[in-house]
């Protein structure tokens, strides 16, 4: 089981979250050519301009708006794109499996990181249940998404720590983290996908044509 | 839906029109505009929205209402968009009636939480959907579509006659040369530089507005003229009721005067949604990347005549005043720091709103709202209390509107919350303070 | 241009008027209009007493008006003014004014040949068409579009045949819209028509109308096409044949249909004003193959080369054989002929003149405003204070030049050869 967890079980993985997205951005790039008024007014230097002041920290209004919350937002979602490829253990697997040669992030730093992710997507849904503005637009599947972004991170810490049988908890580590990477293209995470191109499309339309800024 | 007390109001465009609807005739327009009027923006944003709720405090109706969650911008698709999706159009009449109230009377598609979202999710453009569905399906408050009809018959939003065009433009040529001898508006003049556009309400309500700029035109010494046939009117509610053909209709006449005229741009008054109609949904509509012709609002054409010095200031305006910036000209054109520094030149005591420029508050007449009329005025009062301590916070004695939808949006606001401010145009302060000529003086 | 035959075609400069003159003498002048043949330059001018009258040719008509505007010279040189007397309005042509007098009158439309001049009026509230004189026998609630037949005896308008309620959006759906013909309006109501047009022979009117939100179709003397589509622009007759051609929106997409059958098979992001030879055999339309880019189709063939601004509607050559247009590009406008643009853009550019065969083609522009003359695209060496656009003798061996020049007004008879240098 462990065998094939790591190895068939991965590959599936990242071959379904590396088709799924080229899908989907395909896909996407064709609708948008049936819209017909949004690919004319895409520019670089607008779209990119947009991107850039929305993944500085503070540097949109309502981020300055709201600090607490953009400095976990921004922790977690560094911490959920770096922990998954550098930590240590996962480094030696990039290294076993394909024989690419990572940094690694420091143990402490890892754990410290992996924290971060779990304690976030806690208050995120305890935000969503006590916020009412974001309670009324929540469904059951906004909060079953935030835990299964977590299941990794929650199994990883365990067998970090051993705080379970190990070869199952791996196991479960393996299979979560594979779901999660593989439910990508296909659920609302996809906004890792999307961000780039809406942000890009509305800074465009900001910028390019309304001589104006959106953030 | 929740039941509030906007569910109550009576409105035939919504109440009488719903009664002839079928489930087949709905789910067949849902589909058609879901599947074929749109592609990839409502499927993105529709897989993108990450229910995050950071659009709420952008809007000024849910500021407003005590932060109700209802009115935010993402419970606004919820309740309408998302309920289409998910039911592939099978909703019932009654459904179609509440959510033609939210789009067209609890939105005015501002596009402020296009810039609190931190996708820049086009929500306006959601809900302008939606508006589309209801257009289509014929359930638009009465007054709206009574506006888009006028469009469509008359090619002017108010039902203003052709001789009630020209008649009132000649009377107002007679009104400027009581005060400059010299003043004309040049009715048909091919060639001239510019073409001056207008929204009907300045021939229908506030004719001294047409006055105003023959005098602002002729101290000037601009080369322009006016249209003596349809296509004068700017402005197009067709684009909010989303009736898209009669915006289209509307939009393609009035650039084809414009060429017919053989002008080099357009000028026009101080209006925000005709700016967007006629420069950004219209022309994009009928297949122009951008406006034929190039428009210049009234911003950006008083910014020039004062930084070349074509207009003097006799002598400052004496009392403090403040602005309303137009989502569609400030947000939509980043014309904020020219109305700033047209307010400078010309008043003397200028005080700022916060929030401002891009992000200030809409004014909650605009995107059609006001356009839905009298039953729904006090339902946009309430969404907007955030505007008047806005307001009321600068202290100044006068609000500059330099959008029609703007004016009487704020002094619904100024009347409804007793705010003892005037509301006035920037070509009402120019004509007062600017410098007459020796040479042109009777 | 009817009767170009007896005009004064031998090459000479001829200064008519002296502006600088006139404009001392009076306290205001409007736009000048200059005759079809050049001979005659007019004015509407402002009196010392406040009253307006019309100069032609350092003579002013012994009538004064309370206010006076809209100075045209139809096709065949008659000279027409809108004009106030005692509060209301009437057409004064060639000095005499018209005995029918309206609380309103504007839009003069003229017959092909110049002789017959046709208004919209306004009358107790109700509108009406009056050609020479002679006021329809009924009037309307409303009207908007107005056309004559060519020979400019006859009048059709999109007219309201019912008053509406304020605010009366059923009414208004239940369709109180129609044309009316010489005064008749057909049986059939529609929630809007729109741009009326006579065949050549001036016996049937075809025009837009709408039979629901978004159902729109073409109607031909009070018959509407059979099918419904999501948006119509305005119809023209074929000239030889009377089939009613038409571009519609189809499925998202605009086609050219002829008589409610598909008639080019090309689908478009966009088409309008579509013209036809004047034997019918070929057509041309603005059209936009792709989203912001424009150009004109020629019998369902675009045009290779794409304009991004704008294009305006083509012009045939009189045998038929080319086709020109306005277009716009990169903010600059110039001329383009079958298909290739003039290698000059400008500020301004008015509508080509061809030849009488065709070959040649004339075309006037302005830049800062100096206007030149294009000759087949190259630029006439005189540029002028203002310009008419030029006229080719029925010979073709001539061109006449109306201009405003150091102030004067000249006209002008130039030998082509001398524009094409």
């Amino acid at each position: 089981m462990y065998d094939f967890s790591r190895g068939p079980l991965v590959w599936i993985a990242f071959g379904i979250f590396l088709i799924g997205s080229i899908y989907r951005i395909v896909s996407v790039i064709k609708l948008a050519k049936k819209d017909k008024v949004v690919l004319p007014y895409m520019t670089w230097k607008y779209g990119l301009r947009s991107i850039l002041h929305w993944i500085t920290p503070f540097g949109a209004r309502n981020m300055r708006l709201r600090p607490a919350f953009t400095v976990m937002t921004y922790l977690f979602h560094l911490s959920l794109l770096l922990v998954p490829i550098f930590t240590l253990g996962h480094a030696i697997l990039w290294r076993e499996s394909w024989g690419i040669d990572l940094w690694a992030l420091p143990n402490l730093l890892s754990k410290l990181m992996t924290f971060i992710v779990i304690i976030a997507g806690v208050i995120f849904v305890l935000r969503r249940i006590a916020d009412p503005a974001v309670r009324f637009v929540t469904s059951a599947g906004d909060i079953v998404l935030v835990i299964l972004v977590l299941a990794p991170f929650v199994t990883g810490l365990m067998a970090y720590y051993q705080l379970a049988a190990y070869q199952t908890i791996l196991i479960i580590h393996i299979w979560t983290g594979a779901l999660w990477l593989a439910i990508i293209p296909f659920t609302r995470i996809a906004h890792m996908l999307y961000f780039a191109l809406t942000r890009a499309y509305m800074g465009c339309e900001f910028g390019y044509v309304r001589h104006s800024k959106d953030w | 839906m929740r039941e509030t007390p906007e569910s109550l109001v009576v409105d035939p465009g919504l109440d009488e029109t719903i009664k002839k609807l079928t489930p087949e005739k709905i789910q067949t327009v849902v589909e058609h505009v879901l599947t074929k009027e749109n592609a990839a923006r409502l499927k993105v944003y529709s897989d993108t929205c990450v229910h995050c709720g950071l659009c709420a405090e952008a809007c000024q109706t849910y500021i407003s209402r005590d932060k109700d969650p209802y009115y935010s911008p993402v419970a606004k698709v919820k309740n309408t968009l998302w309920e289409l999706v998910k039911n592939k159009g099978r909703v019932p009449p009654e459904s179609i009636r509440d959510m033609s109230r939210i789009v067209f009377t609890e939105c005015a598609v501002c596009r402020r939480c296009s810039m609190y979202c931190p996708f820049g999710i086009d929500i306006a453009y959601l809900l302008l959907v939606v508006r589309r569905i209801c257009s289509l399906l014929g359930v638009v408050p009465a007054y709206l579509q009574d506006t888009t009809n006028s469009h469509a018959a008359t090619m002017n939003q108010m039902w203003v006659q052709q001789d009630e065009w020209i008649d009132t433009l000649q009377w107002q040529e007679e009104e400027a040369q009581a005060e400059i001898p010299s003043c004309r508006i040049p009715l048909e003049k091919e060639g001239a530089e510019v073409m001056y556009s207008v929204i009907a309400p300045e021939p229908k309500i506030l004719a001294q507005l047409l006055g105003n700029i023959s005098q602002i035109m002729t101290v000037a010494g601009i080369d322009w003229t006016m249209p003596a046939t349809d296509g004068w009117d700017n402005s197009n509610m067709a684009m909010y009721s989303g009736d898209f053909e009669v915006m289209g209709r509307v939009e393609r006449l009035h650039w084809e005067t414009a060429a017919r005229l053989k002008v080099k741009k357009v000028v026009m008054g101080e209006c925000g949604h005709a700016f967007r109609g006629a420069v950004y949904d219209g022309p994009r509509w009928l297949g122009w990347k951008f406006p034929p012709i190039p428009m210049v609002h009234a911003i950006e054409f008083y910014y020039d005549l004062l930084k070349s010095g074509r207009i003097k200031v006799r002598e400052k305006y004496k009392k403090s005043v403040t602005v309303q910036d137009p989502c569609n000209t400030v947000r939509g054109r980043g014309l904020g720091n020219k109305l700033r520094y047209v307010v400078n030149e010309l008043c003397e005591s200028f005080i700022d709103v916060d929030p401002r420029l891009e992000h200030n508050y809409c004014c909650m007449a605009g995107g059609g709202t006001i356009n839905c009329g009298p039953p729904w005025k006090r339902s946009r009062m309430v969404s907007n209390r955030v505007k008047a301590e806005q307001i009321e916070a600068t202290g100044a004695d006068v609000v500059i509107t330099p959008c029609h939808n703007c004016h009487s949006g704020i002094e619904d606001i100024v009347g409804f919350y007793k705010l003892k401010k005037h509301v006035k145009f920037i070509s009402e302060i120019m004509v007062e303070v600017m410098e007459i000529p020796d040479s042109l003086k009777a | 241009m009817f009767c170009k035959d007896s005009w004064d075609w031998q090459p000479d400069r001829k200064v008519v008027a002296d502006l600088s003159r006139l404009r001392s003498s009076y306290a205001g002048i409007e736009e000048f209009a200059a005759s079809p043949d050049g001979r005659v330059l007019a004015a509407l001018v402002k009196t010392e007493d406040d009253q307006f009258t019309v100069w032609a040719n350092g003579q002013e008509w012994p009538d004064k008006f309370e206010l006076a505007w809209c100075l045209r010279f139809s096709p065949s040189g008659k000279l027409i003014v809108l004009v106030r007397i005692d509060d209301e309005w009437t057409v004064a042509a060639d000095g005499k004014s018209w005995q029918e007098r309206f609380e309103y009158a504007w839009d003069p439309l003229f017959g092909n040949d110049g002789l017959v001049v046709g208004i919209k009026y306004k009358r107790e509230n109700l509108y009406g068409i009056a050609i020479e004189d002679k006021v329809w026998e009924k009037s309307f609630n409303g009207l908007r579009d107005f056309c004559l037949s060519p020979d400019g005896l006859r009048a059709a308008a999109t007219v309201q045949v019912k008053a509406l309620r304020e605010a009366d959006i059923f009414g208004f759906f239940e369709g109180v819209w129609s044309v009316a013909v010489d005064g008749k309006a057909w049986d059939k109501q529609y929630i809007n028509a729109w741009n009326p047009v006579f065949n050549a022979d001036g016996n049937t009117v075809a025009a837009e109308v709408r039979t629901d939100i978004c159902d729109y179709t073409i109607a031909r003397d009070n018959e509407p096409w059979d099918s419904r589509y999501g948006c119509v622009w305005a119809p023209v007759f074929h000239p030889r044949d009377n089939s009613v051609i038409a571009a519609v929106r189809n499925q998202g997409s605009w086609m050219l249909y002829r008589n409610n059958e598909p008639f080019w098979q090309g689908r478009y992001n966009q088409m309008w004003n579509q013209r036809l030879s004047s034997d019918g055999s070929r057509v041309a339309a603005i059209v936009s193959p792709d989203f912001g880019k424009w150009t004109i189709a020629v019998d369902d063939r675009p045009w290779p080369k794409l304009f991004s601004d704008m294009v305006l509607a083509p012009v045939f050559s009189p045998d038929g054989q080319r086709v020109a247009a306005i277009v716009k590009d990169g903010g600059r406008w110039t001329v383009a002929v079958d298909g290739v643009p003039f290698k000059e853009s400008f500020e301004m550019i008015w509508d080509p003149v061809f030849s009488p065969s065709g070959q040649q083609m004339l075309a006037m522009a302005e830049n800062s405003g100096r206007f030149v003359i294009l000759a087949n695209g190259r630029k006439y060496h005189k540029q002028f204070q203002k310009l008419w656009n030029p006229v080719f003798s029925p010979d073709g061996k001539n061109v006449l030049l109306k201009y405003i020049e150091d102030d004067k007004y000249c006209r002008q008879v130039v030998p082509v050869e001398e524009l094409l240098g």
